[in-house]
């Protein structure tokens, strides 16, 4: 199967800059004996990881934010209509099931190959986590607060938007950093849709090129670099906005 | 991302003819779009589906092997938490395509390799979820138990077992459905999955890749319907009543996160 990918993307692969890259240089030993890491290699051509790992963050980025707005959305809209609740869970727990790069190529006819089918289908992806933690964090909302509210004399929409949510925040956290470590772990598949990302120096860059090593070890240590990095980010986030409880995501 | 050609200009307009197209490639062999000989139709979709169920199973069957029995044993301890929660949260950061792309760069392609890297993406969901799913039981339950003259293995599978059952299958069914997942890509380490059909637009054509991404797609489905069922047998009537029925919602764990004071 590999032959035969080769073989179609040989034209490209012929083209490309790579194979001078490889025989030319200071790490051309390395790379022609096609070594674990050749770290020479990778230091010369330090550029060409630049604009996947960019277009990775992209994915990601736009992906949970955009995930997030619509999950925050069904979560007011079914925090007052409690039968929405399953719906909308059954809903995104079925997009959820099916594997993305099943995902990203039954929406290729629709949406066209490149960023919008990927960013569409890691959206998608998004919801089913972070709604949920939404709904888990409204609900542990402690009675107490709601009523003092509502002493005060706040509208059920001022309840929301000043209390619940607020209080809702680490919850909201923790869903929030399970998406978006996921996303970036999926978003290598979008290559398959021909989105660019991490996934295209490990797949073209790395697995049709004779199975390159250096490149695919270097993409997938950064996609793995970049997942621990929001893990991070997140957990100070968590820390800045709600000192006040710790939840530990699972 | 120029590097794949662009679909020709005719396919976003006439998606519905696609879709059709995809579904006449599952039912009926037609000549390939590239090399010589016949493509899609019943009999090599039912090849290619057998290949992936049973190296789906075998790859589930492994994890749950190792990962229950020690999820199970570490969460009856209360020992290990920070290990059980790291292991889940790593098992997300790991890319599949990664994965399977150092699995042929390092160890080369095959069944057995192709198994050993849908067991590491299979294993992480099962260790945390029954690591929680026995942590969480009513430690007032477990005093009864021991009161009663249990042994610690009839506590663990006469009282902790089945009442962390919900939690333990969310655990198995995300693993499933990872497993499911990688191994469409699984063609790329010479293991030929219905992925064969998304990897080769060259050899099955436009309808024949989305002919594929559909059977994944309906497999994954019927993986989560088939275990949710299964669930539903291995939970004790009493823990029924009180776990909402959940059909593809609330998998990773009952409670998704865990407030700590």
């Amino acid at each position: 199967m590999i032959a035969e990918a080769t073989t179609w993307l040989a034209p490209l692969v012929a083209q490309g800059d790579f194979f001078t890259d490889r025989s030319e240089g200071s790490a051309t030993e390395c790379v022609a004996e096609n070594k674990t890491v050749c770290l020479g290699w990778a230091w010369d051509n330090a550029d060409r990881f630049v604009s996947p790992t960019l277009e990775h963050l992209v994915l990601v980025g736009l992906s949970v934010a955009f995930g997030f707005a619509i999950a925050l959305g069904m979560a007011v809209l079914s925090h007052r209509r409690r039968w929405l609740v399953p719906t909308f869970t059954g809903a995104s727990g079925v997009l959820y099931t099916i594997p993305s790069i099943a995902l990203f190529l039954i929406l290729l006819p629709i949406t066209g190959r490149g960023n919008v089918t990927a960013i569409v289908a890691l959206t998608l992806y998004t919801l089913q986590i972070i709604y949920r933690n939404i709904v888990t964090g409204l609900g542990n909302v402690p009675e107490a607060a709601k009523d003092a509210g509502r002493g005060m004399g706040m509208t059920e929409r001022q309840l929301l938007w000043r209390v619940e949510l607020p209080l809702a925040v680490p919850e909201i956290i923790a869903g929030l950093r399970i998406a978006t470590v996921s996303t970036v772990a999926i978003a290598t598949l979008a290559i398959f849709a021909g989105a660019g990302g991490l996934g295209e120096e490990i797949y073209t860059g790395g697995l049709l090129r004779d199975v390159f090593k250096t490149a695919i070890v270097v993409a997938s240590g950064i996609a793995i670099l970049m997942a621990v990095f929001f893990d991070a980010l997140y957990i100070g986030l968590q820390r800045w906005l709600a000192p006040w409880r710790r939840v530990r995501a699972i | 991302m120029s590097a794949l050609a662009p679909a020709p200009p005719h396919v976003a307009a006439s998606f519905l003819d696609t879709f059709g197209g995809a579904i006449e490639f599952i039912f009926t062999p037609r000549q390939s779009v590239g090399v010589g000989g016949d493509v899609g139709g019943l009999g090599q979709v039912g090849e290619f589906l057998a290949t992936h169920v049973w190296i789906s199973a075998l790859a589930l069957a492994i994890a749950v092997a190792i990962a229950l029995p020690i999820g199970v044993y570490l969460g009856h301890r209360g020992k290990g938490e920070l290990l059980a929660v790291a292991i889940g949260n790593a098992g997300r950061a790991i890319p599949e395509l990664a994965l399977i792309a150092l699995m042929v760069a390092f160890i080369g392609v095959g069944v057995l390799n192709v198994t050993i890297a849908l067991l590491i993406l299979g294993l992480p969901p099962i260790l945390t979820n029954a690591f929680v799913g026995i942590r969480q039981v009513d430690r007032t339950a477990v005093e009864a138990a021991r009161g009663m003259g249990m042994t610690e293995f009839e506590v663990i599978r006469k009282v902790e077992f089945p009442l962390a059952v919900p939690t333990i299958m969310g655990g198995v069914r995300t693993g499933a459905i990872n497993i499911v997942a990688t191994a469409a890509i699984a063609p790329l380490a010479g293991v030929v999955t219905l992925g064969d059909f998304i990897l080769n637009r060259n050899v099955y054509g436009e309808e024949g890749v989305l002919a594929g991404a559909i059977l994944v797609a309906l497999l994954a489905l019927a993986v989560e319907l088939g275990l949710a069922g299964l669930q539903r047998l291995l939970t004790p009537k009493g823990v029924r009543a009180q776990v909402p029925h959940s059909l593809f919602g609330w998998r990773f764990a009952r409670r998704s996160v865990n407030a700590e004071a």
